[in-house]
């Protein structure tokens, strides 16, 4: 059973003359407890494919599935306890005014759930962080332990599928790979469904079974990280990416 | 032997905020010759509170002290703030992150690289505009004339990155400081520029220091690595060696990366030292 | 599971334990930060200072205000009558404490009014934009666009003289700009991840405009109101000195200006004293905005 179906997506802004076409037929399919990595430059479109999934832009066209059920424009109250998502920038996805208590509290009070101070306890623990976090500021945690406390906060209300904005990108290099450790043990114990969206080809290969590469708000290739990372990519810009990522040879210079 | 463009000894960077001080770089010491130099590490690192020392850009709350600051012939710790300002832009320039913020977004850029020519040299109008021109080709921007009259948020990324280099270059300085040049470009375009820069140092007698925490970018960019820790240099080695490093937060940076060759099932972790701190 | 990295920013002080010890932490930081500047240390002493006189009024003045004793009119300052006496031999020194209070409560009042609707107004235009803040915002264009004396005036004329009147016709010129400076604050928060990160809980509008796009605006709003404090004053003043405000006896400084003005030659502390307090207070207002300034605007902290 797929967990995110993805058919015929196509989203523009503006009207008229200042018609902007962002995502152009997009057709992805993730499987129930895949990790799935949507790969591209700035403007390919993978960001707003996300926030299409997430409910925040509705005036796309084409079908949206989670879990089975399709994503409407009006979501009800039970599609945030299906998808949550993680952001970049750790920096500007805490708000600055709340303790992580209180931050983490939020999602169980929207939903009406009891028992949050236990269940921040918990979920602190699972991220690798303790109760002493708790009523601690975010401007007084390092952008790795903020980074944490986002993970807690999408997975406090026990999604079964997490959208990733390029997790790690605002991360240095030690804390990126303690998160990415994270991310993957968290897949294996709670059984989730991964999308992420990154620009960097090695982290897909590490944490991604499959990856499509969009290119100016189409999908130009689907292939598994294997092949990837294997010279396998058919299409001209996969091949390019891999490429410039692996930094051998030189890109000859156009404008 | 190349002559030593930039000779750095014990360089000490302080800052003082709110009745607390702060060491931001420690004894670092380095030199710089006809080469391309790294200086790599994560934040909180200090590697571009050093770029910016040279330049003296740093913060009037900063206390910048060294054995020895010298730039070519010049003292750069004794210098009037006139000699500097002859200096910067003129024998030493700096290329920053983002060309969105550090290209001004209401002159023309062809405006901006000539005015950055203006600035040390007397020359009519024209003459700089000739210049500018000739620098916009040299850095492979296919259309100079019609380049020349856009405005910074008319051109991309990696297009703006370029102008700013030859904003920097136009008055053939003898060391450029390059401050995370392509962090904020994408993957395919960071070659361009790098191809440019790459281009500069071998035809002019340049020397390039270049700042980033890109490990994986810097060892197949530059000659030579200097690996910063809490303000400190704790590894300094030819770019090829590098997988022979001996300081083990070298060794941890480098196998915390992922990659696309080498898979592996959980990234190992930097233990960190505390008596990395205090040698 | 990875061990947690040691804190790099954590203060020196013990971790707080509870969410009203954390609250507690940031507010006594904020304080000890207020006091380090030696201008705002003044603002806010003279501010004390106007609370404690109009709390303690009774005992403080010395002597009742609103008592005439026509024989001892218009005395010079003496150690009798510290600020002399006005035309009715009342002593000027109780009339000014006892303007205090109303001092202090115009001002209160007003500020109690205006943030409020201010803020509602603004965030709740800049956060669903459209047509509901075209309305909003053509709404206090209009209330902007009038002179704020003029429109008290207008106000006044329409619903008659007195304090609370004054109050309301002071209300209702001073919230445009806090709406206007609320809806500026909102407008880059709308697309913050933090926010985006709220709505993708399920949380509705109401929700995060009340409990996540307000406090963010309030410190800039708070600085406003305070430096507004001092205008309000003014404006007080004014429609006192008009005879719109606060009516006879009541010692609203403002109004001791207006009739002092007869006898303003001869006896110069009829004017004196309740002017030096209204420019005193509104001074220290104005330091406690700046200061406050200083502390909360994360724009202004290098």
């Amino acid at each position: 059973m797929s967990m995110i179906e993805i058919t015929g997506l196509n989203l523009s802004f503006g009207t008229g003359a200042a018609l902007n076409a962002v995502l152009h037929d997009v057709d992805l399919s993730v499987a129930e407890g895949e990790a799935f990595g949507l790969v591209g430059e700035s403007g390919s479109g993978k960001t707003t494919v996300l926030r299409c999934l997430a409910g925040q832009y509705q005036h796309w066209t084409g079908q949206l599935q989670v879990a089975g059920r399709a994503v409407t424009r009006k979501l009800p109250l039970d599609h945030y306890r299906t998808v949550q998502m993680v952001f970049q920038d750790p920096y500007a996805s805490l708000h600055p005014r709340y303790t992580i208590d209180a931050a983490l509290q939020e999602p169980l009070r929207i939903h009406g759930i009891d028992g949050r101070g236990q269940k921040v306890s918990e979920i602190l623990r699972k991220v690798g962080l303790n109760d002493s976090f708790r009523f601690r500021y975010p401007h007084q945690l390092s952008g790795g332990q903020r980074q944490r406390v986002a993970i807690a906060r999408a997975l406090i209300l026990r999604p079964r599928v997490l959208l990733l904005d390029e997790p790690t990108s605002a991360l240095d290099v030690s804390v990126q790979a303690e998160i990415l450790n994270l991310l993957a043990e968290l897949r294996r114990q709670e059984g989730l469904t991964y999308l992420m969206v990154t620009h960097d080809l090695a982290v897909v290969a590490h944490l991604c079974d499959r990856l499509a590469v969009m290119q100016q708000g189409r999908v130009v290739e689907t292939l598994d990280s294997h092949r990837l990372a294997n010279d396998g990519a058919a299409h001209e810009y996969t091949r390019l990416l891999v490429q410039a990522s692996r930094d051998i040879q030189r890109v000859p210079i156009a404008v | 032997m190349t002559e030593i463009k930039l000779a750095v000894q014990d360089l000490c960077v302080e800052f003082r905020n709110a009745g607390k001080t702060s060491l931001a770089v420690r004894d670092v010491s380095f030199t710089l010759g006809r080469e391309k130099l790294a200086i790599v590490g994560e934040s909180g690192s200090g590697k571009s509170t050093v770029g910016r020392s040279l330049l003296r850009l740093h913060p009037p709350t900063a206390r910048v002290t060294a054995k020895t600051l010298r730039f070519a012939d010049i003292d750069l710790l004794s210098a009037s703030e006139k000699q500097i300002q002859a200096i910067r832009g003129a024998r030493m320039s700096m290329i920053m992150q983002d060309p969105k913020y550090s290209l001004n977004p209401v002159v023309r850029v062809g405006e901006q690289i000539a005015e950055a020519y203006l600035a040390h040299h007397k020359v009519p109008h024209h003459q700089a505009r000739e210049r500018a021109l000739d620098m916009l080709a040299k850095v492979h921007i296919r259309d100079p004339r019609r380049v020349y009259d856009l405005y910074p948020h008319e051109v991309s990324g990696g297009m703006g990155q370029r102008i700013m280099i030859a904003m920097m270059v136009i008055t053939d300085p003898q060391v450029i400081i390059a401050d995370e040049p392509t962090s904020a470009l994408d993957v395919s375009v960071r070659r361009q520029v790098l191809n440019v820069l790459e281009e500069l140092v071998c035809e002019r007698d340049l020397g390039l220091i270049f700042i980033s925490h890109d490990l994986n970018l810097v060892r197949h960019f530059c000659d030579r690595v200097l690996v910063m820790y809490a303000g400190r240099v704790v590894e300094s080695i030819a770019a090829a060696d590098l997988d022979n490093a001996t300081h083990p937060y070298t060794q941890g940076l480098l196998a915390a990366l992922p990659s696309l060759d080498h898979p592996r099932a959980t990234l190992p972790v930097l233990q960190r030292d505390p008596h990395w701190l205090n040698p | 599971m990875n061990l947690p990295l040691a804190s790099s920013a954590a203060g020196s002080a013990a971790l707080p334990a509870s969410s009203t010890a954390a609250l507690v932490a940031s507010a006594t930081r904020l304080l000890r930060f207020l006091l380090r500047n030696p201008m705002t240390f003044a603002g806010l002493v003279v501010v004390s200072t106007l609370m404690v006189v109009a709390a303690l009024a009774p005992w403080i003045a010395g002597h009742d205000p609103l008592l005439q004793n026509l024989a001892g009119a218009l005395q010079a300052p003496s150690s009798a009558h510290w600020f002399g006496t006005d035309e009715y031999g009342r002593d000027v020194f109780a009339r000014l404490v006892y303007g205090s209070r109303i001092t202090l409560y115009i001002v209160l009042l007003v500020t109690v009014i205006v943030g409020p609707i201010g803020l509602l107004v603004g965030t709740v235009s800049g956060y669903f934009g459209g047509w509901v803040d075209s309305l909003f915002m053509r709404i206090t264009d209009i209330f902007i666009s009038f002179p704020s004396l003029v429109l008290a005036l207008a106000f006044i004329a329409a619903l008659g003289p007195g304090l609370e009147h004054a109050v309301i016709a002071i209300a209702l010129t001073a919230w445009p700009p806090i709406a206007r400076l609320a809806r500026a604050e909102t407008l880059p928060l709308r697309n913050a991840d933090f926010v985006v990160a709220v709505q993708l809980q399920g949380a509705s509008s109401t929700r995060i405009i009340l409990r996540h796009i307000i406090p963010m605006c309030l410190s800039s709003v708070i600085i406003r109101l305070t430096m507004n404090m001092a205008s309000i004053i003014l404006t007080a003043a004014a429609l006192g000195f008009l005879g719109l405000g606060a009516q006879a006896p009541l010692p609203e400084w403002g109004a001791m200006i207006s009739t002092g003005r007869r006898y303003m030659l001869e006896s110069w502390w009829l004017v004196a004293a309740p002017g030096a307090a209204i420019m005193l207070v509104s001074l220290a207002f104005n330091l406690l905005g700046d200061g406050l300034r200083d502390v909360l605007d994360p724009r202004s902290q290098s």
